[in-house]
């Protein structure tokens, strides 16, 4: 189906924002944003905020979620997918499987935050208030500020793997070589030590 | 600039001897017993017949030379040359001044030379059989070799200072020998208050030194014209007023005086001789009989020039009424103390205190010749008195109380004989015993004394008392029934040969001084002599020898009809004590003078040393103390300093680099999450300064 | 505000929260929760700037967000195995009690 890009509007019919939507370079936000924006970030509060270790992890699948749908909304639909294969098929598994066998669950009697959580919080509202004052400074300065947006490029699987193979082929067999590396590390590390010689 | 000048001692004398005779040689009279007694002070106690032959043969040896110096002199006489040898020799200068030693030989000298080493000689002899039994017998030949040296050198000195230098050393020996037995408290306290009563005197005699050295420029007697005693000196001496109508002489006097009444005994300063009796009895025959208080004697008799100097118109100097009224005020005094002491020795040490009166009011009223004539013959019966009480004693196995002696006539009749004589001497018996002729010359001075008369009856007075006094001792102790105890023997040889020797001379003495041959005051003064029988037809002398001896024989008669051959018990009153009780207590008691002494000059000097402590152990100490208190203070102070703030601070900062390094270590507290949230600031605060510059 | 910015915006806050989560959590685990939400929030950066960068057709942004993701997703591989790891050793996965190597 060569051409064929699935357009996050197709599911979103229900919104009547259709003419808006087409229009799309020259509203500044759209409401699909906020809700995508605040879906992912709630998940990602939930994730960090809950008590139950497990609940977190399931607050996780569903930030990872949301930023697929970002992806999707910006034409990355390749990333998108990626996102959800990976982050959410592999990455949040695997973290559930942690808390499972680490008796996560349980919560500590302590509380779940750690001793001076409050200057961790503190460090961290400072981080983001650096960083949004950047952006909202350089605000002018970045693309797409001018009069009108760029249109959405059309990516092609096709194209995303000419490039791997291509330019990107240096990258892409350190990557392996890497997830061979961690594979193998991830085994011998978590493998349980057996009595005597290995 | 002192110490050299000092340094340069020499002997080159500054006058010699006329004729080369035995004047040069002098010197060795007293050098030889001191030196004998530098040996003796090496030997070991045992070597007691090493002791007494040094002892002995150097006082021989003396003698020896003393009699060849008087014989000399004698000679000279003889052939009526006045002697007078001296020899000075300069010792050390003061600035422009000599000061000046030497000895002299002239009569005066010479008598008394022969005298002490003479009765000096028969004393030693007789301790060897007194101190047989004693364990110390070494040192007292040591002590009393010294002592004769010292006298001896009194005796020649023809320099104040060295008679001075002579006088200590005989006050020293003094106390030595008072206080010979030191273990008994009694001995010790005697030789103390003897050396401290001399020493008022001494300071008074050593000022008078002084003063007149000050003003003449000298201390020689005799230096050819320029001796300070000499016309010259003395001329400038009278010239001087010295306050309360007294002239330099006058006042010079009379300090020397003091002096010589400290050594003498004479009232006040009589409180230290009946004490002195704690000695042993060679002792008190030796030096508080016949020689040292002597001394004194022998000093007026010494510096007469100077006390005879500027007569007023009444026909003496206030020096010499001074003298002569002390002297009879003593022998008054003394003599009635003497009537109520029971002790053997007691009584002849106010005796002795009575006659050095006598002496000295002779010296005041008569001149040189009386009162050395007096001493002379005083000397042998005194000693020989003090023997035979040493015999008494020894042969009652050390009994000293006369109420617990008694009929020792018979038992002991060679001490009784001599001692009889003795003491028939010592009243004045007439024409055969020494002391009637002696005695009465000071009576027949007094007599013709133009100031007063007063004297002569208080003499008078004493003749009687000390008849009286001598007849009642000698009853106690050689008449009536034994009271004592243990049975007396006589004592042996050695002890009685030098009683006898001492009576021989006690009568014989007073023939050199009868008025019809009046050889001694001849001899004195250089004059010649004949014997004439016209000396007794003087006026008004026949009727003062009857008068004298009538006075003896009343003593004599009152002593004998109270006491004679008696025997009261000890315990009974005395019979003169049943008369007259009060008068009897206050004699016994001395007068309380010892009592006088203790209430005012005493209290006032332990008064003294308690202020005296209390300063120095309060204020001065006190003072130190806070001296030191501050330093210690200062010391805390500065360990304070040191180790709070010095310290302290070096540790403070030791302390901070410590925990500020503990707190940097606290850093590291290997949690993931403290790295972390440092990494995550310190990303921020770059991020934060690199925009800032980058906006800037 | 341009959508740039606004992605921008919202990757910043991502970021801070999942940088509070990891700060401020006991729990290993969950710090490795965070560490995977600011790598998420990097993704999104990359994504919109390439989407509203100059040149979207070189894919350069898409690449690198992709390899990305691999790397994440071998990252969480190994972390986890350590986590699990040190959970046998220590039998608790309390980031303040693992202080062993405090100096």
């Amino acid at each position: 189906m060569e051409g064929w890009v699935p357009h996050p509007s197709c599911f979103l019919r229900r919104v009547g924002n259709g003419h808006k939507r087409r229009e799309r370079g020259g509203l500044p936000m759209s409401i699909v944003f906020y809700l995508l924006a605040a879906l992912t970030l709630a998940g990602a509060l939930a994730a960090v905020t809950l008590k139950n270790t497990v609940h977190c992890a399931l607050a996780l699948t569903v930030a990872f979620a949301g930023l697929a749908m970002l992806y999707l909304e910006l034409d990355a639909q390749f990333a998108g997918f990626a996102q959800i294969l990976v982050y959410i098929g592999a990455v949040a598994i695997l973290i559930v499987f942690a808390i499972l066998l680490t008796k996560g669950s349980e919560t500590p009697k302590e509380g779940v935050y750690s001793k001076n959580s409050l200057a961790g919080l503190a460090i961290a509202a400072s981080v983001f208030a650096v960083l949004g004052w950047a952006v909202l400074e350089s605000a002018r300065v970045l693309p797409g500020s001018g009069s009108a947006p760029p249109t959405a490029p059309a990516i092609t699987v096709l194209q995303i793997g000419n490039a791997l193979m291509g330019r990107y082929v240096l990258p892409l067999e350190i990557v392996a070589l890497l997830l061979t590396a961690a594979l193998i590390g991830a085994v011998i590390v978590a493998m349980q030590e057996k009595e005597g010689a290995k | 600039m002192l110490m050299q000048e000092m340094a340069s001692v020499s002997f080159q004398p500054t006058a010699r001897c006329g004729p080369p005779g035995i004047c040069d040689y002098v010197w060795l009279v007293p050098a030889l017993p001191i030196i004998a007694a530098g040996v003796i002070a090496l030997l070991k106690q045992p070597r007691r017949k090493a002791a007494a032959t040094l002892a002995i043969g150097s006082l021989s040896l003396s003698l020896l030379l003393s009699l060849l110096a008087f014989a000399q002199v004698m000679g000279d006489w003889a052939r009526g040359i006045a002697t007078r040898e001296v020899v000075n020799f300069t010792w050390f200068h003061v600035g422009a001044t000599n000061v000046e030693l030497g000895w002299i030989l002239d009569p005066l000298s010479a008598v008394m030379l022969v005298m002490v080493s003479f009765v000096g000689l028969l004393i030693f002899i007789y301790s060897i059989g007194y101190m047989e039994r004693d364990e110390n017998y070494t040192r007292f030949f040591c002590f009393m070799s010294l002592f004769a040296g010292a006298m001896l050198g009194v005796v020649i000195a023809n320099s104040l200072l060295l008679l001075f230098i002579c006088w200590e050393l005989v006050g020293l020996t003094s106390y030595l020998l008072i206080g010979f037995w030191y273990r008994k408290p009694s001995a010790a306290a005697a030789a103390k208050k003897a050396f401290l009563t001399t020493r008022v005197g001494d300071v008074l005699f050593l000022l008078g030194m002084v003063w007149l050295f000050a003003q003449t420029g000298t201390l020689a007697f005799y230096k050819g014209g320029a001796g300070a005693i000499e016309p010259a000196a003395l001329s400038g001496l009278l010239a001087q007023h010295a306050g309360l109508g007294l002239s330099a002489a006058g006042a010079i006097g009379l300090l020397i005086f003091a002096g010589a009444a400290g050594k003498s005994g004479q009232f006040p300063l009589h409180v230290w001789l009946p004490d002195a009796m704690e000695g042993p009895t060679p002792v008190s025959a030796l030096i508080h009989a016949a020689t040292m208080v002597a001394a004194g004697v022998y000093l007026i008799a010494r510096v007469y020039p100077l006390m005879a100097a500027g007569p007023c118109a009444c026909g003496s100097t206030t020096a010499l009424i001074v003298v002569t009224w002390v002297g009879a005020f003593t022998a008054v005094f003394a003599a009635l103390i003497a009537v109520a002491q029971n002790d053997i020795k007691r009584i002849l040490a106010y005796s002795t205190v009575s006659q050095l009166g006598y002496m000295m009011a002779g010296l005041g009223m008569g001149g040189v010749a009386v009162g050395m004539f007096h001493l002379i013959t005083h000397a042998f019966f005194k000693a020989l008195l003090f023997l035979g009480a040493g015999s008494v004693i020894h042969g009652c196995h050390e009994e000293q109380d006369i109420r617990r002696m008694g009929g020792l006539r018979s038992k002991m009749p060679w001490t009784f004989g001599t001692y009889a004589i003795g003491m028939l001497a010592l009243c004045g018996f007439p024409l055969l015993f020494s002391g009637f002729w002696s005695k009465d010359g000071i009576l027949d001075a007094a007599l013709h004394w133009t100031v007063a008369k007063t004297p002569f009856y208080m003499l008078v007075f004493g003749a009687l008392l000390t008849a009286f006094y001598m007849t009642r001792q000698v009853a106690y102790v050689f008449f009536g029934a034994r009271r004592g105890k243990e049975p007396a023997h006589e004592s042996p040889r050695v002890m009685t040969a030098p009683l006898g020797i001492l009576a021989f001379f006690a009568m014989a003495l007073g023939l050199i001084g009868t008025p019809a041959w009046p050889w001694f005051r001849a001899f004195l003064d250089g004059r010649a002599l004949s014997f004439d029988w016209r000396g007794f037809a003087e006026p008004g002398l026949l009727a003062l020898m009857g008068t004298s001896t009538m006075v003896v024989f009343l003593g004599l008669g009152l002593g004998w009809w109270l006491y004679g051959d008696k025997s009261p018990a000890p315990e009974e009153p005395d019979a003169l004590e049943r008369l007259a009780p009060m008068p009897w207590g206050w004699l016994r008691d001395r007068l309380h003078v010892d009592e006088l002494y203790g209430a005012t000059v005493i209290a006032f000097y332990s008064w003294w040393g308690r202020i005296a402590d209390w300063l120095d152990r309060r204020v001065w100490g006190g003072a130190v103390a806070g001296v030191a208190w501050a330093f210690r203070g200062w010391a805390l102070f500065n360990r304070f300093l040191d180790v709070n703030w010095v310290d302290g601070s070096f540790d403070k900062g030791c302390e901070e680099l410590a925990s500020g390094g503990g707190m940097l270590s606290r850093v590291q507290n290997g949690r993931v999450q403290t790295y972390l949230r440092i990494l995550a600031a310190a990303v921020v605060g770059l991020v934060a300064i690199l925009i800032w510059s980058s906006r800037a | 505000m341009t959508p740039l910015t606004g992605y921008l915006l919202v990757a910043a806050l991502l970021f801070s929260i999942g940088l509070a989560g990891a700060l401020t959590r006991r729990n290993a685990i969950l710090v490795l929760i965070g560490i995977e939400l600011m790598l998420n929030a990097a993704n999104l950066n990359l994504i919109a700037f390439w989407r509203y960068g100059p040149h979207p057709e070189a894919l350069t942004g898409m690449m690198f967000a992709l390899f990305s993701i691999a790397v994440a997703a071998a990252e969480a591989a190994v972390g986890l195995g350590l986590v699990i790891q040190i959970y046998r050793h220590a039998h608790t996965t309390d980031l303040d009690r693992m202080n062993r190597m405090r100096g």
